[in-house]
């Protein structure tokens, strides 16, 4: 089963191996929508996995959603023909105020190869700008990042907005100094300490 | 090297704890070991008490001066904190930190002009974390001379140039380490310092790099460091490194560490 040599691929974090062998099943005309799941992302669902477990680490990470994404670009011209549909729309960024951004581009990354459309709204986002990217997106979840004690509250006040916008978005939140606690005093639909749980609390919030 | 012992950090759970149950004896005991091992300043943060921070700020200076005779580094971004700590402390502190972010800048530096406080300089601005060296000695330059046109001795500034994990990017490391260089050649008599612990997020045996990173830091003329010293290994490199780096004349400090078994783990 070829699939599966695309899912190692990701694993053995080739770029080149993972755009050659996507090519080659899309030739043989292998179905995209099996490809793109149970090659590309679930492979993605192991590396997260491993990460989680401490067997992978940062680096190892960023180069498998390299080569997840060259695999992915093969695929794209394509998916458009096919009735495949993004998991759903995310907005990320860190809150007002902090200018930390590993955590969230990790997060994001992940997000992404899980076949979420991910919108980045980048570091020092004020509160307006994350409801109206999420209007602007239609989006399913505003997932809003900080590392600094400092800046935890403009979290607590994002929160708020989104839900007061009542367009029935979601919220996550995640960063250093966060906890399950603050998400639950803040309202916040959920949080998670690291970005492979981030993926699946939005799977979560999404199928809600 | 001066070391800043940085156990004292709210966000650690069991100092957040003794802090909130105002346990002065477990302050006491963290910021005597941090001493005993050598901190030349006891870091003191109580940054996650939103609205309390200038009282337990102000709390903890005055339980760690009963305990040790140190100064604070007074680890804060909020004035009021800052200004409450100060009020009681004895001696001249260390204010952790000033950057170039414009909010912090305007309301640091009046506390700080004139004064013969010690003060970390962050190489943080609003446009973002600095990547490379010219990114960093451009925060840095504005820094200092503004620090020093409000009658800052460069003496007193601690530029911190900003560790970034090496696991994002392998460029990191380089870029902080020429960095320290730059900084220490272009303002003679300055200082730098960092918490370097960041470079081996998303690692394994963050310890050990971090005492690697440490060492080649130190041959670059690092001479400041936000740690834990009570890493008695780092503490021993830190000592053999600045022998190395001809730091240490006659290698008395070397010796000394030797012979109170400073080698011995």
């Amino acid at each position: 089963m070829a699939v599966k040599d695309i899912f190692k691929a990701v694993l053995e974090f080739d770029e080149a191996k993972v755009s050659e062998l996507t090519r080659k099943e899309m030739d043989a005309g292998s179905d995209i929508q099996s490809i793109l799941n149970d090659g590309l992302i679930s492979a993605m669902d192991e590396v997260g996995k491993q990460f989680s477990e401490g067997v992978l680490f940062v680096p190892e990470m960023l180069m498998a959603a390299q080569a997840m994404k060259a695999g992915l670009g093969v695929l794209k011209p394509h998916l458009a023909d096919t009735d495949n549909k993004p998991k759903g729309t995310i907005i990320i960024g860190t809150v007002k105020g902090d200018l930390h951004d590993i955590g969230k581009n990790l997060v994001g990354m992940m997000m992404e190869g899980a076949g979420f459309n991910v919108v980045d709204l980048g570091v020092d986002v004020d509160t307006d700008k994350f409801v109206q990217a999420a209007k602007d997106n239609d989006a399913q979840i505003v997932a809003l990042s900080a590392l600094l004690t400092t800046t935890m509250p403009a979290m607590e006040a994002t929160v708020a907005s989104l839900k007061e916008s009542a367009s029935g978005v979601k919220t996550m939140i995640g960063g250093a100094p966060v906890t399950e606690a603050f998400a639950t005093k803040i309202g916040s639909d959920g949080y998670s300490d690291d970005a492979p749980g981030a993926v699946e609390l939005a799977r979560k919030l999404v199928a809600a | 090297m001066i070391v800043i012992g940085e156990l004292i950090n709210a966000s650690r759970k069991a100092i957040g704890a003794a802090i909130e149950g105002k346990d002065a004896e477990a302050i006491k005991k963290v910021a005597r070991d941090q001493f005993e091992a050598g901190a030349n300043y006891i870091d003191v943060n109580a940054g996650i008490f939103v609205g309390e921070e200038p009282a337990y700020l102000q709390w903890l200076v005055r339980t760690v001066q009963e305990e040790v005779d140190a100064p604070c580094a007074i680890d804060s971004p909020d004035p009021k904190a800052i200004e409450a700590g100060l009020e009681v402390h004895q001696g001249t502190p260390m204010i952790n930190s000033i950057s170039l972010e414009k909010e912090r800048y305007d309301k640091l530096l009046p506390i700080l002009a004139g004064t013969d406080l010690r003060v970390i300089a962050l190489c943080m601005s609003d446009e973002g974390m600095p990547e490379t060296v010219e990114d960093r000695l451009k925060i840095a330059d504005k820094l200092v001379n503004g620090l020093i046109q409000k009658n800052v001795k460069v003496e007193n500034i601690f530029v911190d140039p900003l560790v970034q994990p090496i696991s994002v990017n392998n460029t990191f490391g380089v870029e902080f380490l020429n960095s320290v260089e730059e900084i220490m050649k272009r303002f003679p008599g300055i200082h730098t310092a960092c918490g370097l612990s960041n470079i081996s997020y998303g690692l394994p045996a963050r310890k050990f790099m971090n005492q690697t990173f440490m060492v080649m830091a130190i041959a670059k003329g690092l001479d400041g460091a936000i740690m834990n010293p009570l890493d008695q290994k780092m503490m021993a490199n830190i000592i053999a490194a600045e022998a190395l780096a001809g730091k240490d004349k006659f290698c008395m400090n070397y010796l000394k560490a030797f012979r109170a078994k400073k080698f011995e783990f």
